[in-house]
């Protein structure tokens, strides 16, 4: 069967380069380099890796915020890499952003009716302002937001409540796709909780394609159906998450998932985690970019560039010249068991919160030994 | 991510407590409503004490009350008796004096990069912190400096030493402040989120630098973080927080394999898990109120969905074992209330 692709990436790159005065040139950043991924229709698509490895240059320029230094993006089949004028903006309402910081990224002097409603305006003119505000209050409910909160401005809201603002925004023209810069990475776990399940809900019921760009594998491993891990401005590994993460075959991959607290083996200081940090951009390491911290370095790791190809079926790549060397990993450990009395406890309060009625065995509280 | 804890860890925690903190209260002036209302906290020798919860809650402010760091003309301590390395003090009365700080308790901050002076090389600020406690030679302030640096894993430290800090990256800095904190041996190291800026494979660093030293020098550590994930990692005893009360404390073993209060429950359960992915989150309702909205009685009522009358009348931190106490009416639920939908 081949693949419905909405949106692709064909080797990719962007640079930026340096500031350049009368007494210097500051060297040029490579933060994108040579990606090519496809995400297909109605998928959540993730980009995980390290701060600085190049997630917001590679979503930006996906959304075409930014301009590919070399390489094509494709929507829809159509190459958008070079589109301005009325095809971007056509572009635009196919494709949303929503933002990391919900608190930066809302302009406070707009009110929520305002900052919804103004998409609406640009995308879709032929609406009366009555047709405009019930849009309005219509995009607040999907969002689970009250219509009456048109009236308030974003200061008078939490960091969750904002963040759900800021996809109504996103949703107002339509989109078939939203790309999501860490959009819970701000947010306490129970109000992240709340903006995950959002997310998923929308997917699922409009059909919307997610790219999501996070650090946090949980969140990843939670949302995602297939995923993709940078390192250093290249994807060195790829695939269906439930493969990445049980399976994961390149050794930065595999780095990541022993570095998550708790997981896999219980560390107590003795989890191979890598050694020192990302090099700079600015001067990438030859060959293999991950050879500076790799625990299996060999000699051809730094000068040949490995290139992301097939590790097995189920279209799981990975970019390592060693990768089937490599002994299988250790499988995941499992969340420990939780007892009779604990699953009932878990499943007591899952029921309260979804509204279900509750009876108390006394009227006074027991008294505890 | 999972939750897992190791039964069979070795128990590091000795019996003698190195500081207690008892039934602090603290209220900002100007507001009718205590922040910090009534929190025990103790951590023994070689013990990591770790304090989780949402933010707001009052973790911070409960660790720089301990330090002595909140503005006086400010703040209102009503309540709360410090012991530390056989020394009791009367928070309400007096602060931590400051010859104590830095050598028996010593901090570690929110915001790295607030707390290290973008004046001042690392060498020279790590030396001052020396010398705060200590008067020696330059040569061997230098050569305590270095070593300290060389302790928490820095590469060139001689290079480093004449460096500033906007030239290391985060994980460095935070080395940094952690070689800071460390330089005059505390007995007690407070971390607050050490490693919440920090990607995962630095955070890995980091818990294993904090480890090690506290197996080296059987130092107490009370870590603040949201992070449940970090709190199975690395604590030996947890304090759960909600509006600035705790409502959940004991061995880390009981807390996250016998979870008691539907705070607790409801921060876990909204946790994604790595080993069931794709279910929907159950979440906790709602927002921290704050601090003036915040309810009498059981400040969690607002958002709890087993409340009931009774939780208008406060519940005490009751044990439920000798090592795990809760503060919640109807714990243990399953044996108190039913649901039906
Ligand atoms: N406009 C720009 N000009 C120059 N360099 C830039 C620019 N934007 C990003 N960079 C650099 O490109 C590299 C990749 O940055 P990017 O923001 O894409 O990383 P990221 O993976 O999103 O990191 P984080 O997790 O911290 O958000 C970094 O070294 C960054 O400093
Ligand atoms: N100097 C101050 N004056 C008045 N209110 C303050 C002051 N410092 C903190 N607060 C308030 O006290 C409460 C507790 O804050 P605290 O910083 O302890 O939270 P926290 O648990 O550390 O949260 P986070 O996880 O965000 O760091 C908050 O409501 C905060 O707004
Ligand atoms: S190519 Fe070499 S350096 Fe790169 S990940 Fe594979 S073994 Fe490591
Ligand atoms: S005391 Fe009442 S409101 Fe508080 S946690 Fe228990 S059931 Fe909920
Ligand atoms: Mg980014
Ligand atoms: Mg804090």
């Amino acid at each position: 069967m081949k693949a419905d692709i909405i949106l692709e990436a064909v080797n990719v790159t962007k640079h930026f380069s340096g500031a350049n005065s009368w007494f210097s040139q500051e060297p040029t950043v490579q933060a994108v380099d040579n990606v090519s991924l496809r995400v297909r229709r109605g998928e959540t698509f993730a980009i995980v890796g390290e701060s600085g490895c190049g997630k917001s240059t590679l979503a930006r320029v996906l959304m075409r915020l930014l301009s590919p230094t070399s390489g094509n993006v494709l929507f829809d089949k159509r190459d958008v890499s070079a589109a301005s004028g009325s095809a971007l903006q056509a572009l635009r309402r196919k494709m949303q952003f929503i933002f990391q910081d919900p608190f930066s990224s809302l302009n406070p002097r707009m009110s929520v009716g305002k900052l919804v409603g103004e998409p609406l305006e640009v995308h879709a003119p032929e609406l009366s302002a009555q047709q405009r505000r019930d849009r309005v209050a219509d995009l607040l409910h999907k969002v689970g937001l009250r219509a009456e909160y048109a009236g308030r401005y974003p200061h008078e809201f939490s960091g969750g409540q904002r963040q759900r603002i800021g996809i109504a925004r996103a949703l107002a023209s339509g989109p078939k796709l939203i790309i999501g810069d860490e959009p819970v990475s701000a947010l306490d776990v129970s109000v992240q909780a709340q903006v995950i399940n959002l997310l998923g809900d929308l997917s699922r019921d409009m059909g919307l394609t997610l790219v999501i760009i996070a650090h946090d594998l949980g969140v990843i491993r939670h949302m995602s159906d297939r995923v993709a891990v940078m390192y250093l401005g290249r994807i060195v590994e790829s695939g269906p998450t439930e493969e990445v993460y049980t399976n994961p075959r390149h050794p930065y991959t595999r780095a990541l998932l022993a570095s998550i607290p708790a997981m896999g083996s219980k560390s107590d200081g003795k989890t191979p985690t890598v050694l020192g940090e990302m090099p700079s951009p600015t001067a990438p390491p030859p060959g293999c970019r991950f050879h500076t911290r790799c625990p299996h370095v060999q000699a051809k790791c730094k000068t040949d560039t490995p290139n992301l190809h097939s590790a097995n079926i189920n279209d799981h790549q990975v970019a390592c010249h060693f990768w089937e060397a490599f002994p299988d990993p250790p499988p995941l450990t499992p969340s420990p068991p939780k007892t009779k009395a604990v699953e009932a406890r878990f499943a007591l309060y899952r029921a309260a919160v979804e509204g279900g009625t509750v009876t108390y065995k006394n009227h006074q509280p027991t008294e505890r030994p | 991510m999972s939750l897992q804890v190791d039964l069979n860890a070795p128990n590091r925690a000795h019996t003698t407590p190195l500081m207690s903190l008892n039934n602090l209260i603290l209220r900002f002036k100007g507001q009718t409503n205590d922040v910090i209302d009534g929190v025990n906290l103790t951590v023994k020798s070689g013990e990591v004490l770790c304090v989780v919860g949402e933010s707001g809650c009052g973790k911070s402010v409960s660790a720089m009350a301990l330090m002595g760091l909140l503005p006086i003309d400010s703040t209102h301590i009503s309540s709360g008796k410090l012991d530390i390395c056989g020394n009791h003090i009367d928070l309400s009365q007096t602060c931590l004096p400051s010859e104590m700080r830095g050598n028996s308790v010593a901090m570690i901050f929110q915001e790295p990069m607030t707390s290290l002076n973008p004046a001042f090389t690392i060498g020279n600020q790590i030396e001052e912190a020396i010398r705060r406690h200590i008067t020696d030679t330059q040569t061997n302030v230098r050569t305590r400096a270095l070593d300290m640096l060389q302790r928490v894993g820095i590469a060139n430290p001689e290079q480093r030493l004449h460096e500033y800090p906007h030239q290391l990256s985060g994980g460095m800095r935070q080395r940094v402040m952690i070689a800071m904190a460390l330089a005059n041996d505390p007995k007690v190291l407070i971390a607050d989120e050490p490693t919440t800026a920090l990607d995962v494979t630095i955070q890995a660093q980091i818990l294993d630098l904090i480890r090690d030293l506290r197996d080296e020098t059987g130092m107490g550590t009370i870590m603040i973080t949201h992070d449940l994930g970090v709190v199975a990692e690395i604590a030996d005893t947890v304090a759960v927080m909600y509006g600035g009360q705790v409502v959940e404390q004991g061995a880390v073993t009981e807390v996250f394999n016998d979870p008691q209060h539907p705070y607790t429950i409801g921060l876990m359960s909204a946790m994604p898990q790595l080993d069931s992915p794709g279910t929907r989150l159950t979440l906790v309702p709602g927002t921290v109120p704050t601090v003036a909205n915040m309810p009498s009685g059981c400040r969690f009522r607002t958002r709890c969905a087993f409340a009931a009358k009774t939780c208008e009348m406060r519940p005490p931190l009751a044990a439920i074992t000798q090592s795990h106490g809760v503060a919640c009416h109807y714990a243990p639920l399953e044996a108190n209330l039913s649901v039906s939908s």
